[in-house]
C-alpha cells in the first residue's frame, strides 16, 4: 500500500534531498539540525495536513533565512501518514530510527498524534503538535507537547456559546465515533451544557467516512432540538449541513475547530451559512505577527489565505526553534526542559505559555459562516 | 409515521445506488466467475466525469437543467462503459485462461492503482471536491415528510435503467449471447458466439452503470473524491451476494434491502454508530439461511 505518489509528493513539496550519508547523530559544524514531521498530505483530511504543513515548511525556512539556530541550517524531513490508522507510527519510527531527526512536529489528527506520541516519549524524542486537541495526546508523557489548546476548553466554549450568546436549551450532539476528536469534545460539551441547564435531547453518532448520514438526522429532526453540536471534521460537517438543509432540519449547528477549512464551503455551498464553530485563529483577529504570517504565506503559497491549520503548523516550529536557542543544544532531555519552559512566546495564533500538562494555555475564537465567509464573532480567553 | 416514512425514503434511495453498481458486480460474475474489485473505482471515475463534464455541458445548455443533468448522466455512462472495456482489456483479458484467484489479485491491484493514481495532485488530488448541482436542488414537503427530487430522480433512474438492462439480456442477440457464456463458455464458443465481444460488452454495461451510479450518488451526496468508490463499492458487493451473485433482479434487490437496513439502524439513538455493522451482521444471518443469496439457485459444483 506504500505507493509512490506520496513519496514523491513528501519528495517534491518539501525540496530536499537527503544526503543519506550522514550515519552520526551529532553532525559536524556546517551539517543541519533535522527535525522530523509526519502530517496527513493524502487522504481525507488531507486539506489539514497540506495547510499545516506549509505553515511549519515556511516557519522552517523563515528561521533559516534568518540564520538557523545554533549556527546551523533546520532541516525538515516530512513523512506522509495518508490518513491511515498504523502509518503514524510507521513514519515516526522511521524518522527517529532512520533519519535521527532532534524532534517531532505534527499532527493535526488527535488519534494520529496519540498513535506517534509514545514512540517519541520511548525515544526521548519531544514532539510538539500543532493541533491535536485531545487531552491524551500529551498526557502520554513528558516529550510530547502542543500549541494549541485542548478539547475541554473548545467544548465547554462551545458549551457557553450555546446556552449564553445563542440561548439553546435543548441541544443533539452528534459525533464522529471513529474519531478521538470528536470524542472529546462532545463529552465536554455536554458536561458544561448540562452543568448550565441545558438539555441534551438526542445523542447520535456516525463514522468518518460516511456520506450519508439523513438517517440519523431524521432522528435528530424527530427529537426537535434548538441546535446541533457536530464536532467533526469538514468533510462530513459541510455533507451534515447540506442534508440536514434538505430535511429540513432549520436549526444552528455548532462545531469545533474540525470545521475550519475552504472546503466546508465549497461542500457545503448555501447550507453552512448561519453556523457557527471554535477555532485556534482568524486572520482578521489583527495582531502584527499575525499580519506578517498572512503576507508571507500568501507570498510564499501563490496568494493562499492561511487558515488555522496553517498557523498552529506555523506556531509548531517557532516554539520549537525558540526552545533549541534557549536549550543551546538538541539533546533530548534538554530540549524538552526548554520547550516546557515556553512562557509568553508571542506566536500567530496567541501568546503561548506552556503550562503543566504540556499544553499550550491560549485563546479561542468564535466564527460564524456567513455568505460562504468565516467571520470573526467574538474571543473567549482561557 | 413521519419518521419511519421519512427513513423509508431515504433508505430506498440509498438503496437504489448500491443497487445500480451492484448490478455491474453480479453481471460480470455471471459471465466470468470473479469478482471485479475495480468496478467500485469505476463508480468513483464516474462522479469524476460528471465532475469535468458538467462545466462543459453547461456551455450549451442552461446550468440545473433536467435536460443537461441527463446529458451528463448519458455522457459519463458512456465514458465509464469506455474505461470498463479499456480495463478489461489491459488488465483481465491477458490473464483469461490462468486461475481465477490471478485475475481477483489482478482486480485489486486495478482497484488500488485507480485509486492512488487519481490521488495526485496532477489527476483528481486528495482533496474532496463539490459536485455541480446538475438540477436545481428543491424539495417536496408533505407535511413535514420530505422528499428531495434528487431521490425521486434517483429512484426513477434505477427503474429504468433496471427495465432496460433487462430487455439488453433477455431480448437481444448481445443478451443471448451473454446468457450462453454465462451458462457454458466453451459451448457458447463452438456454437460461434465470440467470447471476447461479449466480455468486453458485459463489462462496458456494468461500468456504464456504476458510471450512473456514480453521478447519482453525487448528485445526492455531493462531496467526491477518489476513494469514495472503497466503501460504497464493498457495499455494493454485499449487496449482490445478498441477492444471490449472478442474479440481476436479485442484486437491485440486495441493494434496496441493504440500503434500508443501513437507514433504520442508523436512525436509531445508541447504535447509530453500528449501521454498517447492524446492516452486515442481517446479512450474515439471512447468508446462513439462504447461502446462494436471497434469489440465488444454489448450484451443485461440477467436479
Amino acid at each position: 500500500m506504500k505507493i509512490w505518489p506520496a513519496h514523491f509528493f513528501a519528495a517534491v513539496a518539501t525540496s530536499f534531498i537527503l544526503t543519506g550519508c550522514n550515519q552520526s547523530s551529532t553532525p559536524g559544524a556546517g551539517g543541519t539540525i533535522k527535525v522530523g514531521e509526519f502530517a496527513s498530505l493524502t487522504g481525507k483530511d488531507a486539506t489539514f495536513g497540506i495547510s499545516s504543513h506549509e505553515g511549519t515548511l515556511m516557519a522552517i525556512e523563515e528561521i533559516n533565512a534568518d540564520g538557523g539556530v545554533l549556527g546551523k541550517k533546520l532541516e525538515l524531513l516530512t513523512e506522509d501518514t495518508q490518513c491511515k490508522a498504523g502509518e503514524s507510527a510507521t513514519v515516526v519510527n522511521k524518522l527517529i530510527s532512520r533519519d535521527n531527526v532532534i524532534a517531532i512536529l505534527g499532527e493535526v489528527a488527535s488519534s494520529r498524534s496519540l498513535e506517534a506520541a509514545p514512540i517519541c516519549q520511548q525515544n526521548k524524542v519531544p514532539m510538539i503538535s500543532p493541533s491535536s486537541t485531545n487531552p491524551d495526546v500529551t498526557k502520554t508523557g513528558d516529550y510530547i507537547f502542543r500549541v494549541c489548546f485542548i478539547d475541554p476548553f473548545q467544548g465547554t466554549v462551545m458549551a457557553n456559546f450555546a446556552s449564553g450568546t445563542l440561548k439553546a436549551k435543548r441541544v443533539a450532539v452528534f459525533t464522529d465515533v471513529k474519531s478521538d476528536y470528536s470524542k472529546g469534545l462532545a463529552k465536554f460539551f455536554k458536561e458544561r451544557f448540562k452543568a448550565n441547564g441545558g438539555e441534551i435531547v438526542v445523542e447520535l453518532d456516525y463514522n468518518g467516512g460516511d456520506k450519508d448520514f439523513k438517517a440519523q438526522l431524521t432522528s435528530i429532526k424527530a427529537a426537535n432540538p434548538d441546535g446541533v453540536f457536530v464536532p467533526g471534521y469538514y468533510t462530513e460537517a459541510a455533507l451534515i449541513c447540506v442534508q440536514a438543509k434538505q430535511l429540513g432540519l432549520n436549526v444552528p449547528l455548532l462545531g469545533g475547530d474540525g470545521w475550519e477549512a475552504s472546503t466546508l464551503v465549497e461542500i457545503g455551498g448555501d447550507a453552512v451559512n448561519g453556523n457557527y464553530f471554535s477555532t485556534h485563529y482568524h486572520q482578521s483577529v489583527g495582531t502584527p505577527i499575525s499580519k506578517k504570517f498572512n503576507e508571507n504565506y500568501a507570498k510564499r503559497w501563490n496568494g493562499k489565505t492561511p487558515d488555522t491549520m496553517a498557523a498552529c503548523g506555523y506556531d509548531s516550529a517557532l516554539v520549537l526553534a525558540d526552545a533549541i536557542k534557549r536549550a543551546g543544544t538538541t539533546d533530548g532531555p534538554k530540549l524538552r526542559d526548554a520547550i516546557a519552559a515556553t512562557k509568553t512566546f508571542p506566536a500567530v495564533t496567541g501568546t503561548i505559555t506552556i503550562n503543566e500538562n504540556r499544553d499550550a494555555s491560549k485563546s479561542a475564537v468564535i466564527l460564524k459562516v456567513e455568505a460562504g465567509k468565516f467571520k470573526y464573532l467574538e474571543t473567549i480567553q482561557p | 409515521m413521519t419518521e419511519f416514512l421519512q427513513q423509508l425514503i431515504n433508505g430506498l434511495a440509498l438503496g437504489a445506488i448500491y443497487a445500480l453498481i451492484a448490478l455491474g458486480y453480479t453481471m460480470v460474475y455471471g459471465v466470468l466467475r470473479f469478482i471485479n474489485f475495480a468496478h467500485g473505482d469505476v463508480f468513483m471515475l464516474g462522479a469524476f466525469a460528471g465532475y469535468y463534464l458538467s462545466p462543459v455541458v453547461n456551455k450549451f445548455l442552461p446550468a440545473q437543467s433536467y435536460v443537461g443533468g441527463a446529458l451528463v448522466l448519458v455522457l459519463a455512462m458512456a465514458i465509464c462503459a469506455l474505461l470498463g472495456v479499456v480495463i478489461e482489456f489491459l488488465a483481465y483479458r491477458p490473464l483469461r485462461s490462468r486461475p481465477k484467484l490471478t485475475v481477483l489479485i489482478t482486480a485489486i491491484g486495478v482497484s488500488l492503482f485507480i485509486e492512488y493514481t487519481c490521488q495526485h495532485k496532477s489527476v483528481f488530488g486528495a482533496a474532496p471536491h463539490k459536485f455541480p448541482d446538475l438540477i436545481p436542488a428543491t424539495t417536496i414537503n408533505f407535511n413535514g415528510l420530505v422528499i428531495g427530487v434528487n431521490q425521486i430522480i434517483v429512484l426513477v433512474t434505477t427503474a429504468v435503467l433496471l427495465v432496460a438492462l433487462r430487455f439488453i439480456v433477455q431480448k437481444t442477440r448481445m443478451g443471448t449471447a451473454m446468457r450462453a457464456v454465462s451458462f457454458n463458455e466453451p459451448a457458447a464458443a463452438l456454437m460461434g458466439v465470440n467470447i471476447n465481444s461479449v466480455i468486453s460488452f458485459t463489462f462496458g454495461l456494468g461500468s456504464a452503470l456504476a458510471g450512473a451510479g456514480g453521478i447519482l450518488f453525487a448528485m445526492n451526496y455531493a462531496s467526491i473524491d477518489p476513494l469514495m468508490g472503497v466503501q460504497t463499492g464493498l457495499k455494493a458487493f454485499v449487496a449482490a451476494v445478498l441477492g444471490g451473485i449472478g442474479n440481476l433482479p436479485g442484486a437491485a434487490l440486495g441493494g434496496l434491502i441493504l440500503g434500508l437496513l443501513e437507514t433504520f439502524a442508523g436512525g436509531i439513538p445508541g447504535v447509530s454508530n453500528y449501521r454498517d455493522g447492524i446492516a452486515f451482521a442481517i446479512l450474515i444471518l439471512i447468508l446462513l439461511l439462504k447461502p446462494a443469496g436471497l434469489l440465488g439457485k444454489s448450484t451443485v459444483e461440477k467436479v
